[in-house]
């Protein structure tokens, strides 16, 4: 059903801090490496060790050179995966019905036995969450590691989405943002999560953490400072000698 | 956006095929006979055969019948729906015009105004895609149609109006590449609201996500031909608007005529391939590129 629903029960999904992310990628290999060999189609590569190679990835990350008026750039890596939208406008495109978002817990999955492949999701798709698998000629897109959640046979700590499960600065949380009281809600609140693209209307349900603001001297001395030695300016002796025989040449 | 052949193909022929369909449907007069035999088969050539090659870029089209089922809230699968009707009813209507020299007025309206359906659900396709800007505008259903009965109306001979309606389409033509030109812009999604840091000062990519190419790039941020696009522009007006209207305020419009036709074709077909090679996805603001 290509239909979304009024409301979903639950709003699970995903806050990434953009000031903890280091840009290992570890999450980008543990998600292609956990969604190539459960839910689904496998996550094909072409040519992967030709000369142009490409392939399905569900999680990629770029990197960010932000320039502040003042002061030194800052780089900011950026993990980008299905934000799981309340509006999603990938699902009501659909010609098929293959994809939905769920009613129970709003997490927006492709049923890959009706996709066509017609690429239109991933057109309406404002955020490139969606990937055309080039070998099995189906919509790819993350589904939360449905199969890891709610995962009986894996030990708790792990029925989280594998990218959460792996990044080594925490820099990944997943939990209900529809519930005010979650853990990850309460991190919203606290540093301001925001969406992307807010403008697009798509309602996303992943927030991000913008980065901390950097420390600043604001121009406060140390008070030790008149303590200690004066930088020579000038030099003096054979260096100073040096110094006007070549400004002179 | 990538300039599938199929895609462009379809788009064109099938608009053309259903815009001869629609003047057939609405003639009072229609032909009969081995006449309207060779109408009804060239409309069905061009819309039929649109309509197959559009399935030609499908990753699965061993389950494209599957398209028909979310016609609620898919412009695609409402497309799929009115084609359907718009190619049954003509088919009744030519049928009877064919066999039995019988116009069934009724059956022509609604065979024409199933057409006019099919060209608007197909222009929605694009049309309803925010993330396109350019093509996110009202005109585009407007321009898709008037390309579509601009061109049925040369097919089907018709030299005074066609004229009218093919002045209109390049008029329309005009004005969408003109405002499509300021669509991204008007759209307000930049670098700034697609990282959501803009607050801390100017964004620009360092570093891409991957060393190769990937599906989004290829088929959305496609930015080759991009330089020549005002010289095609020129190129596709001049074909589908100027060089026609020359030849037919001609005497004998017979002969000019079907050159005119071609050369519209070909100026429709240099304008949908701008329609997606100009056409800019918000996702590449992720590249930080356009």
């Amino acid at each position: 059903m290509t239909q979304l629903p009024d409301k979903t029960d639950r709003k699970m999904g995903l806050v990434i801090d953009l000031d903890t992310c280091v840009g290992c990628h570890a999450c980008v290999v543990s998600c292609k490496g956990w969604n190539t060999e459960n839910y689904g189609a496998p996550l094909s590569d072409q040519n992967p060790y030709g000369a142009d190679p490409s392939g399905t990835f569900l999680n990629r990350i770029h990197s960010y050179e932000v320039q502040p008026e003042t002061g030194p750039a800052q780089l900011i890596h950026f993990p980008k995966s299905c934000l799981h939208c309340e509006d999603a406008p990938c699902v009501t495109v659909c010609p098929t019905g293959a994809s939905y978002k769920r009613t129970e817990d709003g997490i927006v999955l492709v049923n890959e036995t009706d996709c066509i492949g017609c690429g239109l999701c991933a057109w309406a798709c404002p955020y490139g969450a969606r990937e055309l698998d080039q070998a099995e000629g189906v919509m790819k897109k993350c589904t939360l590691c449905v199969d890891r959640i709610y995962n009986e046979n894996l030990p708790e700590e792990d029925r989280v989405p594998a990218c959460v499960r792996t990044c080594p600065s925490n820099a990944r949380h997943f939990g209900d943002l529809g519930d005010p009281d979650s853990d990850v809600s309460q991190m919203v609140a606290e540093r301001g999560g925001m969406d992307l693209m807010p403008e697009q209307g798509t309602k996303p349900v992943n927030k991000y953490l913008p980065p901390r603001p950097k420390d600043r001297l604001n121009n406060e001395i140390d008070i030790l400072a008149p303590l200690l030695e004066p930088v020579a300016e000038e030099p003096k002796g054979f260096l100073g000698w040096l110094d006007k025989a070549l400004e002179k040449i | 956006m990538h300039p599938a052949p199929s895609i462009i193909a379809f788009s064109t022929f099938s608009g053309l095929g259903l815009g001869l369909l629609f003047w057939l449907g609405v003639d009072t007069s229609a032909p009969t006979g081995w006449v309207a035999f060779v109408f009804f088969a060239i409309a069905y050539v061009l819309a039929a055969g649109g309509l197959i090659s559009s399935t030609f870029h499908l990753g699965r089209r061993e389950r494209a019948l599957k398209a028909f089922t979310q016609w609620q809230t898919s412009w695609l699968s409402r497309e799929a729906w009115c084609a359907v009707a718009a190619l049954v009813t003509m088919g009744i209507y030519g049928f009877f015009l064919v066999f039995f020299d019988r116009q069934i007025m009724l059956l022509g309206h609604l065979g024409a105004f199933f057409c006019l359906l099919t060209v608007y659900t197909t222009s929605m396709i694009y049309g309803q895609l925010k993330t396109v800007p350019r093509w996110n505008t009202g005109l585009t259903p407007a321009l898709f149609l008037a390309l579509s009965v601009a061109g049925g109306a040369l097919l089907s001979g018709r030299v005074t109006i066609g004229l009218i309606l093919l002045v209109i389409a390049g008029a329309i033509q005009g004005i969408w590449w003109k405002r499509g030109d300021r669509r991204f812009a008007q759209s307000g999604t930049t670098m700034a609201t697609a990282t959501g840091l803009g607050d801390i000062g100017e964004v620009r990519a360092f570093e891409s996500p991957h060393t190769g190419t990937n599906y989004l790039l290829k088929e959305m941020v496609y930015t080759v031909g991009r330089r020549h696009a005002r010289k095609l522009r020129l190129i596709a007006l001049a074909l589908m608007l100027v060089l026609p209207v020359f030849l037919l305020i001609l005497p004998n419009p017979h002969v000019f005529g079907v050159l005119a036709l071609f050369s519209h074709v070909a100026g429709v077909l240099v304008s949908r391939w701008l329609f997606f090679a100009e056409a800019e996805h918000v996702v590449g603001l992720y590249y930080g590129m356009r």
